[in-house]
């Protein structure tokens, strides 16, 4: 019983924090709660779960690309980056075989999604393993250079004459309005379903096969392995090409299943709140999808409020979460640990 | 004239290493003490912001910059009481302040400049005696003689004296190095920490208030990435505050190799890598002559649960 206390507390402590706090921003900023919360009850309908789903999406991508990096031991702080290579590469080969028949060309374009981000990631852990440069630093950095990068290959070459976008492709994913009516208009599509399989993939990849064990080897600790046989830095790269393959599928959701083509920016954070995804999922590929939601509907409800106050006290709320979680996992430990010892 | 010219291209690479060099020896007090600091992107941001606001709403930069270094103070504060008090990963709250440090600088426009993106413009320090001094109105003399860089300035240097030369930096240094025998010695662990980070506070603060001065407003996300590569220069600057501030001149050298061959025909998104491919080369080059703190990133816990 104290058991299970201990190991919701962190998570609830967290919620209950924001919750307060986003009441007491809203009331100094002279909006009374009872106007608040009418407004996100009443706007949240099936059109806003759609919403959510699709943020889920995006965040179940880049919170397992976080955590299976962290399984390996290092922080991936590029799945912002990755994403935007991944999803280029997904929109340029959707419209180079555009005129294919459509189950090839989709899913070529999600294999080059896949191998866009994965390469892209590959970068931070090739620097790693063969010159020992800081992940974070490096990953960092590279968010930048995609950017960069992607705004560039835009505008010399892609992108169409006055916008930020390019061509369409032909191949898309359906979306699930098709077959839940409720939810018209809203942008949830059946990428959705490639985000829980890679939730199972990555489960079944961390547990159940020698190379993630190697990989979750490492990340307890490089001497161990090492004395074992394993080569670190080889399982830093596939880490790293994991992780990257795995922003970069959030092509598939934009890209493939939303706008049928690819737009300058879209990614806007997503790579940042994968790693408050990770956290708070511990690090369990199978936690990842529930703790996406929680963020997916944040985000939503951020929209939902924005006549009345500014949207980005999410932000503040998201990063409050974070820093109440850490502690209190912290302190939860402790706690466990004092018990066993006596 | 061509040595106007070099005057002018000297004034604006130190225009542009200036909030680097405050935050890079930012850097340098707190991961001595033994905290990493990615949180100095965070507090770049808040400091131009405070900075931004105190002067809007005083009409004086000096309260500005006082403002900044309060902002700067509030943020690493956030910072120091996670990672030195809560004893959380180092990594995981520098991140999470960033994340706050840029919800709350946006939400922050909306409310009090009614914008998404910028804020009123705001004037900056402009000292009367840069008229008396020969040279004061050039370029080159006006960056020399301000007031906020002569603070800068006078700020590196005494980080570097208090660290190399005070039985408190010795102290600190040794938080950083190893704390259990910092402890043994009398001192208080955490206490030394909070010193370091806050002091990165006051220090990234200021560099933030020289990022509003310079544009005469606060921007959406100003900073730029600057605290990131601030920690890079402190890298390679050996965890020392000259070697980070002498670092930090190369990369306000690459900026403004970048600024200046905008308009040459380069494309601008090209250019605009620069600093950060430079940093992750400079990084590679440097690595293994650099060696961190010993105990930098451990949290502190005499009663060691976790390993």
């Amino acid at each position: 019983m104290r058991r299970i206390v201990y190991q919701i507390m962190p998570l609830s402590v967290a919620l209950v924090a924001a919750l307060l706090l986003g009441a007491a921003i809203s009331v100094a900023l002279g909006v009374p709660l009872d106007r608040l919360l009418h407004t996100l009850s009443s706007r949240f309908g099936a059109y806003a779960w759609g919403q959510v789903l699709f943020n889920a999406t995006f965040l179940t991508f880049t919170g397992l690309s976080v955590a299976i990096v962290f399984r390996a031991g290092l922080f991936n702080i590029g799945a912002e980056g990755q994403a935007v290579v991944g999803s280029l590469a997904c929109a340029l080969v959707g419209i180079a075989t555009g005129s294919w028949p459509l189950g090839l060309s989709l899913l070529l374009a999600i294999c080059a999604g896949f191998l866009g981000g994965g390469l892209w990631g590959l970068v931070p852990g090739a620097l790693k393993a063969r010159f020992g440069t800081h992940e974070v630093i490096n990953t960092i950095m590279l968010n930048f250079i995609a950017i960069a990068g992607s705004n560039f290959l835009m505008v010399r070459f892609f992108a169409l004459p006055e916008t930020v976008r390019t061509a369409d492709v032909a191949a898309r994913l359906p979306r699930l309005d098709l077959w839940l009516g409720a939810m018209k208009g809203s942008a949830a599509n059946a990428s959705l379903g490639l985000a829980l399989l890679a939730v199972v993939a990555c489960f079944w990849f961390l547990h159940h096969t020698p190379a993630g064990l190697k990989l979750r080897a490492v990340g307890q600790g490089l001497r161990q392995a090492r004395t074992v046989g394993i080569r670190p830095g080889r399982q830093i790269m596939l880490a790293f090409f994991l992780g990257g393959g795995l922003a970069g599928l959030v092509g598939t959701n934009f890209v493939l299943g939303y706008k049928h083509y690819y737009e300058d920016g879209f990614t806007g954070g997503i790579g940042f709140l994968g790693i408050a995804v990770a956290l708070l999922a511990r690090n369990e590929p199978l936690a990842v999808f529930p703790a996406a939601l929680l963020f997916g509907c944040l985000s939503q409800a951020g929209l939902t409020i924005n006549t009345l106050l500014p949207r980005e006290i999410v932000e503040i709320l998201t990063g409050v979460i974070l820093l109440v979680f850490v502690v209190t996992e912290r302190i939860k430990q402790r706690q466990l640990s004092l018990q066993g010892r006596a | 004239m061509e040595l106007a010219l070099l005057f002018s291209v000297l004034a604006q690479m130190l225009r542009i290493s200036v909030p680097y060099a405050l935050a890079a020896a930012g850097g340098v007090l707190s991961e001595r003490s033994g905290v990493v600091n990615i949180a100095l992107e965070g507090i770049l941001l808040n400091g131009a912001f405070f900075a931004v606001v105190g002067t809007h709403y005083s009409g004086s930069p000096y309260v500005g910059i006082l403002c900044a270094m309060l902002g700067g103070l509030i943020t690493a504060a956030l910072h120091a009481l996670i990672t030195v008090t809560g004893k959380a990963d180092q990594i995981v709250s520098g991140l999470a302040v960033n994340i706050i440090a840029y919800g709350f600088t946006r939400a922050g426009l909306r409310v009090l400049f009614q914008s998404a993106s910028n804020s009123a413009r705001i004037p900056a320090p402009e000292p009367g005696y840069l008229r008396l001094i020969p040279g004061g109105e050039t370029p080159l003399g006006a960056v020399l003689l301000d007031p906020l860089f002569l603070l800068a300035v006078f700020l590196l240097l005494a980080s570097l004296w208090f660290l190399k030369r005070t039985g408190l930096g010795l102290a600190l240094r040794t938080a950083g190095e190893h704390p259990e025998a910092a402890h043994s010695a009398g001192f208080s662990v955490p206490r030394l920490r909070w010193l370091g980070v806050l002091a990165s506070g006051v220090l990234g603060g200021l560099g933030g208030a020289w990022l509003a001065f310079v544009q005469h407003s606060f921007t959406d996300q100003m900073s730029g990435g600057r605290g990131y590569i601030a920690l890079a220069a402190m890298i390679v600057g050996k965890w020392h505050p000259l070697g980070a501030g002498a670092a930090c001149l190369l990369f306000g050298a690459a900026e403004t190799l970048q600024i200046r061959l905008q308009g040459s025909g380069a494309p601008t998104q090209l250019l605009q890598m620069l600093p950060f491919a430079l940093t992750i080369l400079v990084l590679v080059v440097w690595v293994g002559r650099s060696v961190a703190p010993a105990a930098v990133g451990k949290p502190y816990d005499p009663e060691r649960i976790d390993s």
